[in-house]
């Protein structure tokens, strides 16, 4: 056996689900508001405003309808940094993963702040959206968040 | 520009892309080099005597390593089928087709692959099978070499009855050669 009939063969393989979804009342009014440039809330059973909205209470489980505008500006409540993104990270230069806390929300969102550099991110520092130049009525509709 | 429409968002992409580096390990990489040459091999388990393909190098009932290569027959049998009706993404066939739970004569396990040249109602458990295979200029490291399986002009097999005796040839051979324990 020649040595090269002992090396193991490797090969790149993607493993792909093609999943299309259908978004339902309220997230599909979420992402119907994101393509027009603003984000919404929806009213919890205990007056509290939840964002990005559920179609549920997560408490009580009562069925959420009351859609509520908030402002494009937020908080970030925690954050991590990512010092190399990866090749499918949506933006191509360090940046932070926060829970953004939109004003007018009682509840945090997962989303990026492009800051920069780590030394510009805080917790409890206000951030402003940045818009995708072209909204689809999906998530990335926000590009990112940036210190405000 | 979006324009300020009010068209609802019904419908949302959201598809899952895992990419992965996969490392075939040794024993696929025997089967797999052989493949490329038009062979069809598998792997002899020394405590069961059963012999596994495609080979993963060890043993599934007893997890212990195999190590002899035994060259297979072309021909199998059908133990199971399913006649795929639902088109799959990104996959060229079309449907209804057959795939096939297939054990090669002199194998003890069963493997997936395509069935055709044949009418989806002719096949059934025990169906005799023969492989055809691509054209040698197209051979790779792959299964895919064998385009498919097509039946053969052969009396259906009993699934127990060839479950049986593969297990007596099986135990057969683990009393000629000792059999590691």
């Amino acid at each position: 056996m020649s040595s090269q009939d002992t090396d193991v063969l490797r090969a790149s393989f993607d493993l792909g689900f093609t999943y299309t979804r259908s978004t339902g009342p309220v997230i599909g009014q979420f992402l119907t508001s994101l393509r027009n440039r603003k984000i919404q809330g929806i009213k919890g059973s205990n007056g509290r405003v939840i964002c990005p909205p559920t179609e549920y209470d997560p408490q009580t489980a009562e069925e959420l309808t009351e859609m509520v505008d908030l402002a494009e500006t937020g908080t970030v409540t925690a954050w991590s940094w990512v010092v190399e993104p990866r090749p499918k990270h949506h933006l191509d230069k360090p940046f932070a993963w926060a829970l953004i806390q939109i004003d007018g929300a009682d509840t945090a969102m997962l989303h990026m702040v492009d800051a920069g550099s780590e030394e510009n991110m805080k917790t409890g520092m206000k951030v402003k959206v940045r818009w995708a130049e072209e909204t689809t009525g999906f998530m990335t509709d926000i590009a990112c968040f940036e210190p405000a | 520009m979006s324009e300020d429409t009010n068209d609802f968002v019904e419908i949302m992409e959201s598809p899952i892309v895992l990419g992965y580096n996969f490392s075939a390990g040794h024993a696929t990489s025997r089967f797999l080099r052989e493949i490329k040459k038009g062979n069809l091999y598998g792997q002899r388990s020394s405590v069961t005597g059963k012999v596994i393909v495609p080979p993963r190098g060890s043993d599934p009932e007893t997890g212990t390593a195999t190590h002899e290569e035994v060259k297979l027959a072309e021909t199998g049998t059908v133990i199971s089928f399913t006649i795929v009706h639902i088109p799959i993404p990104n996959n060229p066939i079309q449907p209804p087709y057959i795939i096939a739970n297939i054990v090669l004569d002199g194998s003890d396990q069963t493997f997936i692959h395509l069935v055709s040249e044949c009418e989806n109602d002719q096949i059934t458990q025990g169906t005799r099978l023969e492989a055809v295979w691509k054209d040698e200029s197209e051979w790779d490291y792959t299964f895919e070499n064998v385009k498919y399986f097509r039946p053969i002009d052969e009396p259906v097999v009993d699934i127990d009855k060839l479950k049986a005796e593969r297990l007596a040839e099986a135990e057969a051979w683990v009393k000629a050669n000792g059999g590691d324990k």
